[in-house]
């Protein structure tokens, strides 16, 4: 088992590497392959979920080799509950990505699913990486291929974009670098031994000044990714021109890398620096959330609008972090696990009438119900899932999030809340231009509902997402350890051992004081201080 | 009947098998089947589930389960430090109030299940499968928001009846006023939602749970904020405001009008008897803690008889047979909420029970007549069809008897127990609520002679020919059954003058108050425990009934009124809107609320949409695109200082050694006698030099 992470990272990389070997004419061999590493990346990763260990608040499945001693660079990777679930999320996603791409790409094959394997491997490696240097590295990695993917498959405007893309994520890239070698010198300055362990500065002192530059330069390169207003505007053009496959990719991970820098590095790295930032990052939020909102509702692009929403959306994301309380924390995560699911399924779901339409003008479309009865159907769901409908998964992160951010500043909670009146306004015109009316272009009257292959690339998002709607408490109880750890370092005043499993029955003192306590349903601790079984309940824990 | 959760799941299992395989599959037969057995087992459970809580033994007066854990506990803080948690189960609960709703949804859900198997008989095969999937799936949120134990477990009924009225509202998809107005209804509610979610968080930081009972209790243990405004009051404005969304009440009423462009038996479910009388239960379900902020409560009940009297009057112009019954709902509505703000609780509660009967009632005939007349829907177009359908016009005359409050019918009751305790409470209220039944008695009573009296016109007269005959059993049944209801469910609320017991009012009693009684009873204020006066003190028995005759009155006077106007002389009325032209232009136009609203709030949110959008692409992209032309004209400057200076002085350097070897060049002659010369004439120089300079 000490290989496994390694195994989950390279698997991709070792299917690109078998491509290059295939002749570029057997499109279908190159299809073939690409899409069977695709799931069998998934089928290694898919353990992880079973055998992590929800009670260790430890990094797990950590391997450690030197990598370049003389600078004290380490190929050291584990995961936690955040990792956990953002590993799986990309190889889950990655494999639709694939999946997806099966008709819709017909150039340069063999290229294609090269840059997708090996996007897939820089992404894993980033959450897994737990050297900050190999982090940086693996950061880098991602932005190549995904340059590719939007510059050679993209539609009209994608040399553009691209670059845009590139240049500017690049830009981030670089002052995060300088943050990061900030750390690593005044780590040795102050410890006189050279290291990028991550581990090792989440529980370092690092001098306030330090980290206070520390922190600017680190929310630059992770404020660019999130994307955080006023940063966003790479994203518009990235996902319009990038290829299906790409937006998916996009809108599911590769956002997730700047919001994951925050919880990996910024908060238990720099909690000083963070606790100062807070307030100025936090405006930032609310306009992104508000302002992402009201910009979508403008959007004649079905794409644009939802990467509009998607800036509203991660700013939401983001603020739950600055709650700075395990509640708002673990809504944050659970949240850019829904919002992978929402958003990359509505990214898919664009994907399949361009793929038959070749436009993304959403006055192109109307009346869609009528042919695509399906496909109205699975978007319906995930539209619901993205504006936070209760009983769908989009709604507990947005609650948790809500929730803790209203216990640490209650005006940024009523704003924040807005967003979900203006995202119904939004998804809804939406749905209702594209869906509702009666089919008044010609060219949509014969459009194919959705086949065998789009159906299954869709099945998986829907049972995720009525999943953690209704019964979140597996993915919930993943991260609980994890959001401890942030905590001790952020907020220390919720204790060493905030999550609790158990705790003390209300007496009938407490119930006298605080008549509610009378209806809490805390489980008594035994002596062992685990939960006591509770006759008659049976509730498998 | 252990398992409560088993109610609500029985119209999912319904509405997935009707969604998942009916659509491609069922007949229609089949489809309509499938879900009138979903709906009437749920019925039957919730029977077992009342009988079993009304045996409970004496004292006891809820049955709780949780299910499983819904959010695990996780520390967050509370106001009172960071020891709180936070979890939420999947806890269902069933007291009096839930029982009460609970035989409403289900009840008159199967009756109007039923109902539509022949008012949607004329609908493609898939469409009817649709229909009753979202029927069905709409029943399941409903008492999934009627049994939640907690506000997070009502809040997904909640939104979740606002989705299915969404997609019913837009059943038919392909008519733009019909996905507008789907559109419009949950986006209003989604505003009411952002305040009732801000009022579940804050519920949360103040008393640590999220549990109804829970939350009653610590409330009855807080002092009543009737001096100063304080946390149980900005509670309660926030949950109200929530309720005005769902429950179509100033300001957030503008939806329900538009809603009826569903099909009919939806507005009957929905936008009747069930679905928008959730904002009156929710605040039904937090009496105690509404009886703690007396200010609201009296914002409550002012907004809530404004709203009834605002939409009693626009009802008195509406051509269109379901726009009437819409606004009397939102009237009706007004109502329940004028009684709430009170402190009758149980009174709007007997409303809404009262009200889900005959306005039901009312819609479904009103469907019969529609469904006769082929989808005509303005009654200037009919007229004369009490003979041709008999059955529609009796069970109809009966729901505008009894909404109209003649005795004994269920109204009656219901209303008059409301106006009782407005008299007590606030006599403005009181004359305003009154005045709004008149006009109830006034228009509904339009609504009947423009409708079945009078010679035939347009659609009743084209035709003529083809005589509109009565509906079929299947909904003429659910029509007399409904009937049935709204003549005797005013009996289990006989108040005290009239020698009752007020049946329901002890029965929902245990709802409405809190179990411990913390503060003493001095402190407490109007809270429920005050509706012991209503039954009970015979000193007011008295009062009652002159009351009770002065409301009787009222109800034949609007009767009489829309008899003489629309019966007797009927160019009347059109005499009266010309002399009233501006009073009546400003109601046929709803008193430009929607006007007003589009010119404000949805054009100003789409004009500040399309210029963010702008400005979005013109400054902050702008700047981006700054930044890089900038770079781009940085590289240029630098490319041409690099090609004429840096590389020119390399170049001059080069040239200058260049140019300057061929100076020198000369002086490499080879020849020996030459550099001796030189030599000679430098070391001369030297000297010289050496010898003047010192």
């Amino acid at each position: 088992m000490s290989h496994y992470l390694s195994l989950i990272l390279f698997t991709p990389l070792v299917g690109a590497g078998l491509l290059l070997f295939v002749n570029r004419r057997h499109e279908s061999v190159i299809r073939w392959i690409a899409n069977a590493v695709a799931l069998a990346g998934f089928a290694v990763s898919l353990p992880l979920w079973f055998i992590y260990d929800r009670t260790s608040p430890a990094y797990q499945f950590t391997e450690r080799l030197p990598w370049i001693p003389s600078i004290g660079a380490e190929y050291f990777v584990g995961i936690d509950g955040f990792s956990l679930l953002l590993v799986l999320l990309t190889t889950l996603m990655g494999l639709l990505a694939m999946v997806s791409s099966w008709t819709a790409i017909r150039e340069r094959v063999k290229e294609y699913y090269i840059c997708l394997l090996v996007l897939q491997a820089g992404m894993l490696g980033a959450f897994m990486a737990l050297d900050f240097l190999l982090f940086f590295v693996f950061w880098e990695v991602m932005l190549v291929p995904m340059y590719f993917l939007i510059g050679v498959w993209g539609s009209a405007n994608r040399l553009y974009s691209a670059i845009k893309f590139f240049i500017y994520t690049l830009v981030g890239s670089v002052i995060l670098l300088l943050g990061i070698l900030a750390l690593y010198f005044s780590y040795r300055a102050q410890t006189g031994v050279y290291s990028f362990d991550i581990t090792a500065y989440q529980q370092f002192g690092f001098d306030p000044a330090v980290q206070w530059w520390a922190f600017l330069a680190l929310f630059i390169g992770f404020a660019i990714k999130v994307p955080l207003f006023p940063f966003h505007t790479w994203l518009p053009d990235a996902h319009t021109d990038a290829p299906t496959a790409g937006s998916v990719i996009l809108a599911a991970v590769l956002l997730k890398m700047g919001t994951y820098g925050f919880i990996r590095f910024s908060l238990p790295i720099l909690p000083d620096a963070t606790h100062q930032f807070v307030p100025y990052v936090a405006v930032l939020c609310l306009v992104g959330v508000v302002y992402g909102a009201l910009v979508a509702m403008a959007q004649q692009d079905w794409k644009r609008l939802i990467a509009y929403s998607s800036v509203s959306h991660m700013a939401m994301v983001m603020l739950g972090l600055l709650a700075l309380n395990p509640v708002g924390i673990t809504g944050s995560i659970l949240q850019q696990i829904n919002h992978g699911i929402s958003t990359g399924a509505l990214f898919l779901l664009v994907g399949v009438v361009y793929e038959r339409r070749h436009t993304r003008e959403i006055a192109e479309y109307g009346g869609l119900s009528a042919v695509m009865p399906v496909y109205a159907t699975v978007f319906l769901v995930m539209t619901m899932s993205s504006i936070g409908l209760p009983a769908l998964n989009g709604f507990i992160g947005e609650f948790l999030i809500l929730q803790g951010v209203f216990v640490a500043h209650k005006v940024w909670a009523a704003v924040a809340a807005s967003g979900i009146v203006l995202g119904a306004a939004y998804m809804l015109s939406l749905y209702q231009r594209t869906m509702f009316g009666t089919v008044t272009n010609p060219k949509n009257d014969g459009l194919a509902d959705l086949g065998g292959r789009e159906l299954l690339t869709f099945a998986p998002l829907i049972v995720l997402a009525v999943w953690i709607g209704l019964y979140p408490k597996p993915f919930l109880d993943r991260l609980a350890t994890s959001v401890d750890r942030v905590i001790a370092r952020v907020s220390p005043e919720y204790g060493p051992h905030a999550m609790v499993e158990c705790g003390a029955a209300p007496t009938a003192e407490t119930a006298k004081t605080n008549p509610a306590a009378a209806f809490l349903t805390a489980v008594p601790c035994g002596p062992d201080g685990k939960p006591l079984p509770q006759p008659g309940t049976g509730a498998p824990r | 009947m252990d398992s409560l959760w088993l109610i609500p799941l029985l119209p999912a299992l319904g509405a997935a098998v009707n969604g998942l395989v009916g659509i491609r599959l069922f007949a229609k037969r089949t489809a309509g089947a499938v879900a009138v057995a979903a709906m009437a087992a749920a019925f039957g459970l919730s029977v077992l589930a009342f009988v079993r809580l009304l045996q409970l033994p004496a004292g006891v007066h809820e049955i709780n389960q949780v299910l499983v854990d819904w959010l695990p506990a996780m520390p967050l803080a509370t106001h009172d430090g960071p020891s709180g948690i936070l979890a939420v189960p999947w806890g269902f609960r069933l007291d009096p109030l839930s029982a009460v709703m609970l035989l409403v949804v289900t009840g008159i859900g199967t009756i109007i299940h039923v109902y539509s198997t022949a008012y949607m008989a004329h609908e493609p095969r898939g469409g009817v499968a649709r229909f009753f999937c979202y029927l069905n799936l709409f029943c399941f949120f409903m008492l999934t928001l009627v049994l939640g134990n907690n506000f997070l477990v009502m809040f997904v009924g909640w939104e979740g009846v606002g989705l299915c009225s969404y997609l019913l509202i837009g059943y038919w998809y392909g008519k733009t006023p019909a996905s507008d107005a789907g559109r419009k209804a949950f986006v209003t509610n989604r505003i009411g939602d952002w305040a009732f979610l801000l009022g579940v968080f804050l519920i949360f930081f103040t008393f640590g749970t999220l549990d109804f009972r829970a939350v009653q209790e610590a409330a009855a243990a807080m002092p009543v904020e009737a001096a100063g405004w304080g946390v149980l009051s900005t509670i309660a404005l926030l949950l109200f405001v929530g309720a005005t969304g769902k429950s179509a009440q100033i300001p957030l009423f503008v939806w329900l009008p538009d809603a009826m462009e569903g099909p009919t038996p939806v507005s009957a479910l929905i936008h009747a008897a069930t679905m928008v009388t959730a904002g009156v239960y929710m605040v039904g379900r937090n009496a105690v803690l509404f009886s703690q902020a007396p200010m609201v409560m009296d914002t409550v009940a002012v907004v809530g008889v404004l709203t009834a009297l605002m939409a009693a009057t626009i009802a008195l112009v509406q051509t269109d047979i379901k726009r009437v019954l819409a606004y009397s709902t939102v009237s009706q509505l007004g109502y329940m909420f004028a009684a709430m703000g009170v402190g009758a609780f149980a009174a709007g509660t007997f409303h809404l029970l009262t009200h889900a009967f005959f306005k039901a009632l009312l819609f479904l005939g009103s469907g019969s007549v529609i469904h006769a007349l082929a989808g005509e829907q303005d009654m200037r177009r009919m007229g004369g069809l009490r003979r041709r359908l008999p059955i529609t016009y009796a069970t109809m005359l009966v729901g505008t008897l009894a909404i109209a409050g003649v005795p004994p019918l269920s109204g009656f009751f219901s209303k008059d127990e409301i106006l009782f305790r407005a008299f007590l409470e606030n006599r403005i209220v009181w004359a305003l609520a009154a005045l709004t039944a008149l006009l109830t008695a006034f228009y509904m009573f339009r609504l009947m002679a423009m409708t079945f009296f009078g010679g035939g016109r347009g659609a009743t007269a084209d035709a003529g020919s083809g005589r509109p005959g009565e509906s079929p059993a299947a909904m003429t049944g659910p029509l007399i059954a409904l009937a049935a209801g709204a003549v005797l469910a005013g009996f289990i609320g006989i108040p005290g003058a009239l020698g009752g017991g007020n049946a329901i009012e002890h029965f929902l009693e245990p709802s409405f108050s809190a179990s411990l009684p913390v503060v003493p009873p001095a402190a407490a204020g109007p809270d429920a425990s005050a509706g012991h006066a209503a039954g009970g003190a015979p000193a007011s028995d008295g009062l009652a009934l002159g009351l009770m005759l002065f409301s009787v009155a009222v109800a034949g006077l609007g009767i009489a009124g829309a008899y003489r106007v629309y019966v007797q002389r009927p160019g009347l009325a059109a005499v009266l809107a010309e002399r009233f032209a501006a009073p009546h232009r400003l109601l046929t136009h709803q008193y430009y609320v929607d006007a007003l609203y589009d010119a404000t709030v949805v054009n100003g949110t789409r004009a500040t949409g399309r210029a963010l959008a702008a400005v979005d692409r013109r400054v902050v992209d702008g700047t981006v695109a700054g930044a890089s032309r900038l770079t781009v004209l940085g590289a240029w400057v630098a490319s041409l200082t690099d090609r004429t200076l840096v590389d020119g002085l390399v170049n001059l350097l080069g040239w200058v050694s260049q140019e300057g070897s061929f100076g020198f060049r000369r002086l490499q002659t080879g020849l020996v006698q030459n550099y001796a010369l030189l030599m000679l004439v430098g070391i001369v120089l030297f000297v010289g030099v050496y010898l003047v300079v010192r």
